[in-house]
């Protein structure tokens, strides 16, 4: 056990070199990093966020919101399909459950109407894995020319993965824009997007990422008196009711009654920025659209301009305002005003910049830190980890004297690989991966402690020195290793099926198991040996 | 420089003590679970969904009076406690009925409570749906673990072994429920991660320990199996109070100087690895008597089978 052939020397001692220097990004100052040699690891070792402050925010797609928001276009779309030419006449359009219902009224023509909605029927992309296509709606027909376009299951899911992806792009992109450092955004399961941000204002990127943020610019109807629309509590078939936020319960909002179809939507835009209105100095957001964008809304200010008509500028279901259109705009530029305020130009731009989420994300799970109790974490971490170590290492010298030196070095070089291997991985080192360290550093003497009890008790019993220092480490190794195994075997569970600070902690207990193996196994027996070769002791020596 | 001795060549009879020692876990684990069903855990926001927020006022403020004002906003039960700091408090607010948004809204009027005159420091929000699926992933996570470390002991050793170990293990897991229902401390994630590391570190104990006993049980055939397990204790009793002692010291370093936020999380640790390093000794060695593991072996003894045989070959590689 204690013969080394050189190169198995070469090789452990290169392995702490390696590990010391995966350490070194981490104590020196970012730009050091930046100016070392390419061969030598860079990574730092990422600090949770309940370390450095920040937010942890888990959404969820509300898939309710989509399939209502879908079978309302789906609605428009029988509108228009049985409206082409030669019109077909129905009744009673309208959303069932989760799918659309028409009724045919001409008898005749019901082949015809079936033939022009099952086209409605929506096949989606083949992906790479799904074999033949998918329709997302189902269309059946009941009795009296009843028609009707539902939802189908796989069709569902699919738009639902997609939704999901589209929506983590877009969150990417405003979370980006506020210029975040280092956010992770990531799919969880079937429809969940997790969204980690260090440092920032928890409140803005909540507000943020939580805004659906769909912009749609729709004529006003000025025929019909809102207010009795509101009264009544439905708009005519192609209008839709809508209302301007409340300011607060003296000041309601203002009801409007505007075409369903909108005219220009977030899509169309190209780049919007916050900017202040030159007369009145308020904050207002100027858009660029589309060149096709740009020549729609060009036509329709056109043809309204002498009727004055009012557009409404409408996000969410809210009306922003409502401008009558004085003159054709057709540079293919706008503003919105609205009672902004410079931080919700800003926060508007940025969305609209970003683009529209194709539905409704709920928060399900919010844990934000602020950046001082993450400080104080750090500090007591620290003082934490100190204050142990030198228990620890005290405990040691002062039970197995020079061996428990030799002890002291194997747990400062097993710290280190811990730390190295942490900022190789790129693995984040969370306020519970801490406690794991400090753990380890009470567990991983224990591994030097059953060789040197051994050693002990193997020189009680009559061997020669180095014989039991050799029966010593050998007769461990199998203890050592099982007692290990176990340890990790609970890690990587813990790994696996937890979640926040249960992982944190198992990241560090498990390469603390390892990094503990390796210290036990080969570092400290290369001292050992070392140390034998030269000093070729009479007794035994722990 | 002096060294301090530890104990070597003890002969304690532990075994003497184990009937004694087996009624006590008993009665313990009884009393641990007659608590977790009466009077039950005080489940964190993890399991139960809610909101949590912890402040750090400019100045301290009385406790009753922030009762007064949170109270004043109608969510239902809510918890005030100091935290560390006088001027830090911990407000704990159930969670609201009427879904996710709901909870938002709890937060919000907390905010317009405090904005002014506290830093929000922490504010952890778990709505209804991810709550279940916390309390279930947590669960199923020890229960896992404990199945994947009961084969590894199966494959390692005897089947005696593996049982000895998981009733061992049961045994500190079911103590350390009985903690947190006797303490009323926060039971969340953490604690899930408090109770998984106690697992391991009873295990870690009590496989060194069985490693000893399956050695000395090849090396005196005829021994009779309290008298080797006593043996076995007192060979394996420095290397455990080494170990459990400098565990000990690390862990007392991080409940003083670790912050408030883990200090529940390391007082459960300390109480793990206290129970673990008993159990190891006084429970999961004297359950290897109950489960009859070296049946007919008395006098004369010693057919050496084929488990032993096997047993050995693992015991000292030669890879090594």
């Amino acid at each position: 056990m204690l013969h080394f052939p050189r190169w198995q020397s070469v090789l452990i001692v290169l392995a702490v070199i390696l590990g010391v220097a995966a350490v070194i990004p981490n104590l020196v100052p970012r730009s050091w990093v930046a100016a070392l040699p390419s061969w030598l690891p860079k990574e730092r070792i990422v600090l949770g966020l309940d370390l450095q402050g920040g937010a942890y925010l888990l959404y969820q797609v509300d898939q309710e919101d989509y399939i209502q928001s879908r079978l309302r276009t789906v609605t428009n779309d029988v509108r228009e399909t049985l409206l082409q030419a030669p019109r077909i006449g129905y009744t009673g359009l309208g959303v069932v459950d989760n799918g659309v219902e028409v009724r045919i009224r001409d008898n005749t023509r019901i082949d015809e109407a079936a033939q022009r909605l099952s086209q409605l029927r929506n096949p989606l992309g083949q992906g790479v894995f799904s074999q033949g296509g998918v329709n997302e709606f189902a269309f059946t027909q009941g009795d009296n020319g009843l028609m009707r376009l539902s939802f189908t299951e796989e069709g569902l899911a699919q738009r639902i993965r997609s939704i999901v992806d589209q929506s983590i792009e877009v969150v990417r992109r405003r979370v980006d824009e506020l210029g975040t450092t280092e956010p992770n955004i990531q799919r969880q399961g079937e429809d969940r997007i997790l969204v980690e941000a260090p440092g920032g204002d928890p409140e803005q990127l909540k507000s943020l990422v939580g805004t659906t943020a769909q912009l749609t610019f729709h004529l006003v109807d000025t025929s019909v008196n809102p207010n009795s629309i509101l009264e009544r509590g439905r708009a005519p078939a192609g209008k839709m009711l809508l209302m301007t936020s409340e300011e607060n319960e003296y000041e309601p909002g203002v009801p409007y009654v505007v075409d369903e179809a909108p005219l220009i939507t977030g899509e169309d835009l190209t780049d919007a920025q916050p900017a202040f209105e030159q007369q009145t100095n308020e904050p207002v957001v100027t858009f660029q659209m589309t060149t096709s964008g740009a020549r729609r809304f060009c036509d329709v200010t056109t043809r309204e301009a002498a009727a004055r008509t009012p557009f409404a500028i409408v996000l969410d279901d809210e009306v922003v305002s409502a401008p009558s259109i004085r003159e054709p705009i057709c540079g293919g530029a706008g503003q919105i005003s609205g009672s902004f305020s410079v931080q919700s130009a800003n926060d508007l731009a940025i969305l609209l910049r970003a683009g529209a989420l194709p539905a409704a994300l709920t928060l399900v799970e919010e844990r934000t830190v602020g950046p001082g109790l993450g400080a104080d974490s750090i500090a007591a971490g620290e003082t934490a980890a100190i204050v142990a170590a030198v228990l620890v290492a005290g405990s040691m010298v002062l039970v197995y004297g020079l061996f428990g030196v030799i002890a002291n070095i194997a747990l400062v070089v097993n710290i280190v690989l811990i730390m190295g291997l942490l900022s190789l991985l790129g693995a984040t080192l969370t306020l519970p991966g801490i406690a794991g360290i400090v753990l380890t550093m009470g567990m991983a003497v224990d591994a030097n402690v059953l060789i040197y009890e051994r050693i002990r008790e193997e020189g009680r019993a009559g061997r020669s020195p180095i014989l039991a220092i050799d029966a010593g480490f050998s007769r461990a190794f199998a203890t050592i290793l099982d007692a290990n195994v176990t340890t990790l075997i609970a890690a990587v569970i813990l790994f696996q099926l937890g979640s926040g600070p249960v992982r944190g902690f198992a990241v560090t207990l498990a390469i603390g198991v390892l990094t503990t193996i390796f210290t036990a196994f080969l570092f400290t027996r290369l001292m050992v040996a070392m140390w034998v070769r030269r000093r070729r002791p009479t007794e035994v020596p722990v | 420089m002096k060294r301090l001795n530890l104990p070597s060549d003890t002969k304690i009879p532990f075994m003497r003590y184990r009937v004694p020692a087996l009624i006590g876990s008993v009665i313990a684990c009884i009393l641990s679970l007659a608590l977790f069903a009466l009077v039950g855990m005080n489940y964190g926001i993890d399991f139960q969904g809610g909101t949590m927020v912890e402040l750090r006022f400019e100045e301290p403020r009385p406790i009753a009076d922030i009762r007064q004002e949170v109270g004043n906003l109608g969510l239902g039960d809510v918890q005030i406690v100091e935290f560390g700091e006088p001027t830090d408090v911990l407000i704990r607010v159930e969670e609201q009925p009427g879904g996710e948004e709901a909870q938002q809204l709890a937060v919000i009027q907390l905010r317009e409570l405090y904005a002014n005159d506290a830093e929000f420091r922490r504010v952890e929000v778990v709505g209804p749906r991810v709550s279940g699926e916390l309390a279930q992933a947590g669960l199923i996570a020890v229960v896992t673990a404990l199945l994947a470390i009961m084969i590894y002991i199966w494959l390692r050793f005897e089947w005696h072994f593996a049982i000895g170990a998981v009733l061992c293990t049961l045994h500190d897991v079911v103590l350390t429920i009985g903690l947190y229902s006797a303490t009323q401390l926060d039971f969340n994630l953490t604690s899930i991660a408090a109770v998984l590391t106690i697992v391991g570190y009873s295990l870690n104990d009590t496989v060194v320990v069985y490693d000893r006993v399956r050695e000395n049980l090849r090396r005196y055939k005829r021994l009779p199996m309290s008298e080797l397990i006593d043996l076995s204790v007192n060979q394996m009793l420095s290397r455990t109070l080494m170990t459990s002692i400098t565990t000990l010291l690390a862990l007392a370093a991080l409940f003083v100087f670790g912050g408030e936020v883990i200090r529940s999380f390391t007082f459960a640790m300390i109480w793990g690895i206290v129970v673990g390093t008993y159990s190891s000794i006084f429970i999961a060695a004297p359950l290897l008597i109950t489960l009859n593991l070296r049946p007919g072996r008395a006098p004369g003894g010693g057919t050496g089978d084929g488990d032993d045989e096997a047993a050995a070959g693992d015991a000292e590689p030669s890879a090594a």
